[in-house]
């Protein structure tokens, strides 16, 4: 029987279920009755379908029926986007292709029988005839005449142009004593939680009732936008996320499996599972990043930045999914000025279709992006100025400050102290005797390289009004109820949907250190829409931001109304009333006392309540944050690169982030730990890769290199406190910080490695081969350049 | 073709009648309903499915049902003893060796062969040993941290 504290390292409640194998994932959902679905995916990035011949598959034992895309058209409607720009191309979605396919992976026919085995055995037959057309896959290269045409409204395969500027970039550059330009190319990402997604649909005719399991990170958000698709009534759909295995965004969405499970239910009356495949997962499920990025920096030698400008293709992929649109544009554009004070931005976004599989949040969701290109052209130009690029860094710093900041974007920061984050860090990590050691093994012939990244996301998504003028199409806000039982224990309903972040617990630490209530009488229930009220799920590092104040705000009400039943049983005024380690006392007679549990009872006994009070003791609140949060910090990376073969690794990382107050250091420690783990797979290792007529190359997990514990060091991490305003937790979001700062900071450590010989950028990802490519064509330009030298002489 | 096996699953023998395509990772899944044994690739690359057979850890997705006739299998439901669960659970739990969990039925099962083989890893060894189950939480950092809490633990 423990209370728990705010900033304990409370053990999760959730690890007792998961370390035994008793956790309930969608695939482990089993019900009478159950039909198994498999869909035939085209093997075509672009055809169009001529005919569809299902007889032999209708055929194989076990088979309960086959239906096409024309078969369901009517009652699936077309996946939508949820956010939306101005003057941007929203083509049709279909759940399931049945004139055109636009990429590997569209779904084009369903087949269901009574085992997934005969299913799959099945789909193998349907026998769909194609007429092939030409694909493109490179975003720049859509965009150019002559190139193949996805959507007939799009023209030049163009979504939206979006654009943000603030002061002058090209008075800037005139003025300025030095433009740097660079093209970075950041590659598009396959996601890879380890569940893959999954879906049981189960219909109960009598009622019109029908009950959808996914894996997924908006239950409440998927039921509307299913309702809204396919017209079952919203309060007849009820959404089930039960455990998750992990999401990083690709769960984030209303997916065609969804659709095509429910209504095939209904259509049968009989339960339907689909559980994704791995490699089905690489072309059905969302990817992230991919950007073409034209990018400006300018200056003086000083180190003053003046002026960043960037153009951007963004690649979508062949549809608009859900959150899409708001990834490389608000997610990323208004982040361009990172910790820094750059008087002038200007930002361009070409949002661009190609044959490939659509791209929407991947962990960071437009702010990876934009933290690399910054911090990838402010060492670009302190490299140029022939400056230390953490002089540079401070330089350009914008000063402490803790009651907002306007930048050149048009967006305010909350608070940030970047100089006491990037200090903390130095602490930590000794740069002069690094400094020391890189020159020593040079001599040895051995690479070392330090990386900085100061870095700057913007997370507790969102104030509602704020993001609907940016283009989202549902209020962002969240909400909890407090439900306290007569026995003094309580159930929290969150509209946050965990999948990995420890909810259970951390939500359960601010109910036991409010109410003194122990941990183990606090059960945090999620993921259901039928017994939470609705939320808005568990994505952009919300969950604490948001939710958090949604539920210390039904906390608050609980206290205030068991205070007034504590004052009324002790008979005392309620401002007389105090309250302590779970008991209410009078100040003035300490010996009577009411534990909370005793005024829980009371509450629902309802025989001594105070005049015209409502008996029970239950309480719901909405919470709409009135900005988001801006964590920050500073990471530094060390690497080792064999010059021999450019095989690089990392050897040293540092951490120090400031995401505000820390309800549980370890759970926030783990998710940073995770975060540097997917940016260092970023910045060396993964890739998705087409090939020009959208194959996906990369289509397995042979393929696609995943870091394993042997890819990636151990971590130091540490954290510097500046609490937010915009909820009283001070809490500001921890999800994303590690994947956000990691990528540049292992890039700008291999170019500090390499930049003795003139290297000044490298793409990612870091292969050997590249690494290794870099090194020999530096050389052989530094040779030129001495023979040249030798002939001018 | 259908194929009678005798398998002893968590201490218990029963006999089964199977298809001789059904993976071991599927019987355990779908006939003996234990769940927690999870499949995450399909290329046996991801080491979700990791079971214990004849006390070896194995990607159940690449062992089909009928190589285990006559096998004792081993999964995460089984390891518990006497209603305690085993000291590297227990060390997933303490040392925050987890987040969404799916990973972790077989990262646990590869992490108690390991310990089995080498009761004092070094960090080097730890990672080497579980190079082969994937995990997209942690970052590997507090796995790496649990397995070897539960070595000094067993020490």
């Amino acid at each position: 029987m423990t209370t728990a504290k705010l900033g304990e390292a409370v053990r999760r409640i959730e690890d007792d279920r998961l370390i035994t194998g008793r956790g309930k994932y969608v695939d482990d959902v089993k019900l009478a009755g159950m039909l198994h679905l498999a869909l035939v995916r085209s093997p075509h990035a672009h055809a169009t379908i001529k005919n569809i011949d299902v007889s032999a598959a209708a055929a194989v034992p076990g088979v309960e029926t086959v239906f096409t895309g024309a078969d369901l058209q009517e009652q699936m409607g077309s996946l939508p986007a949820g956010w939306v720009l101005e003057d941007m191309v929203a083509p049709d979605h279909p759940p399931i292709a049945f004139e055109k396919v636009r990429v590997v992976g569209d779904a084009v026919a369903a087949v269901v029988a009574d085992s997934a085995a005969a299913a799959a055995d099945a789909a193998q037959l349907v026998d769909v005839t194609y007429d092939v057309l030409p694909a493109v896959v490179d975003a720049e290269k859509a965009t150019q005449s002559g190139a193949p045409q996805l959507h007939e409204d799009a023209k030049n395969n163009v979504a939206f142009n979006w654009d943000v500027h603030g002061g002058d970039y090209s008075e800037a550059a005139k003025s300025a004593e030095v433009v740097v330009k660079q093209r970075i190319i950041n590659q598009r990402l396959i996601p890879n939680p380890m569940e893959t997604r999954g879906v049981v649909a189960d219909y109960d005719i009598g009622s019109d009732h029908l009950t959808v399991y996914s894996s997924t990170q908006i239950p409440h958000l998927m039921r509307l936008l299913f309702s809204l698709v396919t017209g079952h009534p919203e309060h007849k759909l009820r959404v089930i996320a039960p455990d998750v295995g992990g999401g990083f965004g690709c769960k984030l969405y209303l997916y065609a499996e969804e659709i095509i499970a429910g209504i095939i239910a209904k259509n049968l009356g009989r339960p339907i599972k689909w559980t994704e495949g791995r490699q089905e997962n690489y072309v059905a499920t969302t990817h992230g990043r991919d950007h073409i990025a034209d990018v400006e920096i300018c200056g003086n030698k000083d180190g003053t930045i003046t002026g960043l400008k960037a153009h951007i293709y963004a690649n979508l992929g062949a549809y608009l999914s859900t959150f899409a649109p708001g990834i490389p544009t608000v997610l990323f554009g208004l982040m361009l000025s990172g910790q820094y004070k750059i008087p002038n931005i200007s930002c361009d976004v070409t949002g661009v279709f190609t044959n490939t599989t659509p791209v929407d949040a991947y962990r960071g969701a437009g702010r990876p992006e934009a933290t690399y290109l910054v911090e990838r052209m402010v060492d670009r130009f302190a490299q140029e100025i022939g400056r230390d690029p953490v002089v540079v860094r401070r330089k350009n710093f914008l000063a402490p400050f803790k009651n907002g900041k306007e930048v050149a974007t048009g967006v305010n920061y909350d608070s940030g102290n970047y100089r006491g984050v990037l200090n903390k860090a130095l602490e930590i990590f000794d740069v002069k005797e690094f400094r020391d050691q890189q020159r020593a093994a040079r001599r040895e012939g051995k690479l070392l390289g330090v990386g900085f990244s100061t870095y700057i996301e913007i997370c507790g998504m969102a104030p509602s009004a704020v993001a609907a003028a940016l283009g989202a199409g549902a209020g962002l806000w969240e909400s909890s109820t407090v439900r306290v039982h007569p026995t003094g224990k309580v159930t929290v309903l969150t509209g946050t949907s965990p999948h990995g972040q420890g909810h259970e617990t951390s939500f359960a630490q601010i109910v036991s250190s409010t109410l003194g209530v122990p941990m183990e009488d606090v059960d945090v229930l999620h993921g259901d829409t039928d017994r939470q009220q609705f939320g808005t799920g568990t994505f952009g590092s919300r969950s604490l931001a948001v939710g958090g104040q949604a539920l210390m705000m039904s906390l608050r009400k609980v206290m205030d109304k068991a205070t007034k039943i504590a004052a009324h049983e002790l008979d005392a005024d309620p401002k007389m009333v105090q309250f302590a380690d779970g008991v209410f006392r009078l100040e003035d007679i300490p010996e009577k006392e009411l534990p909370f549990g005793d005024v829980a009872l009371a509450a629902h006994s309802a025989v001594n309540l105070p005049p015209r009070m409502e008996p029970g003791l239950e309480e719901t609140s909405f919470f709409d944050p009135e900005n988001f949060t801006w964590p920050f910090g500073a990471h530094i990376c060390v690497v080792e690169i064999d010059e021999a073969t450019g095989e690089t690794k990392v050897a040293k990382y540092v951490a120090v982030d400031d995401i505000g107050n820390v309800i549980n250091p370890m759970i926030v420690d783990g998710m940073v730990h995770g975060g540097i783990a997917q940016g260092i797979g970023q910045a060396l290792q993964e890739g998705a890769v087409y090939d020009d007529d959208g194959q996906l190359l990369t289509g397995s997990m042979l393929d696609y290199a995943v870091p394993t514990a042997e890819d990636v060091p151990s971590f130091i991490t540490d954290r510097t406190v500046t609490p937010t305003k915009v909820n009283e937790l001070g809490a500001k979001g921890a999800g994303e910080a590690g994947t956000i700062a990691s990528s540049p900071a292992v890039i700008n450590a291999v170019v500090d490695a390499l930049k003795h010989l003139g290297v000044n950028h490298i793409d990612m990802p870091l292969r050997s081969e590249s690494v290794w490519r870099t090194i020999q064509d530096a050389k052989e330009a530094q040779r030129a350049k001495r023979s040249a030298a030798r002939k001018g002489s | 073709m259908p194929t009678t096996i005798n398998v002893t699953v968590n201490g218990t023998t029963r006999t089964d009648t199977v298809d001789e395509r059904l993976l071991l990772v599927q019987y355990l899944r779908e006939v003996h309903s234990l769940t927690g044994t999870h499949i995450g690739c399909d290329t046996s690359s991801c080491g979700a499915c990791t079971v214990h057979l004849d006390g070896k850890s194995v990607k159940s997705c690449t062992v089909f049902a009928v190589q285990a006739d006559g096998s004792e299998v081993t999964t995460v439901e089984g390891l518990a003893s006497n209603g305690t669960v085993h000291p590297v659970q227990a060390a997933f739990k303490e040392k925050h060796g987890l987040q969404c969990g799916f990973c972790t039925p077989g990262m646990i099962m590869t992490s108690v062969e390991l310990l089995e083989r080498n009761p004092d890893p070094s960090e080097e060894e730890i990672r080497s040993g579980i190079r082969g189950n994937l995990c997209r939480c942690t970052g590997y950092h507090n796995i790496v941290q649990a397995v070897k809490f539960a070595a000094m633990e067993s020490k």
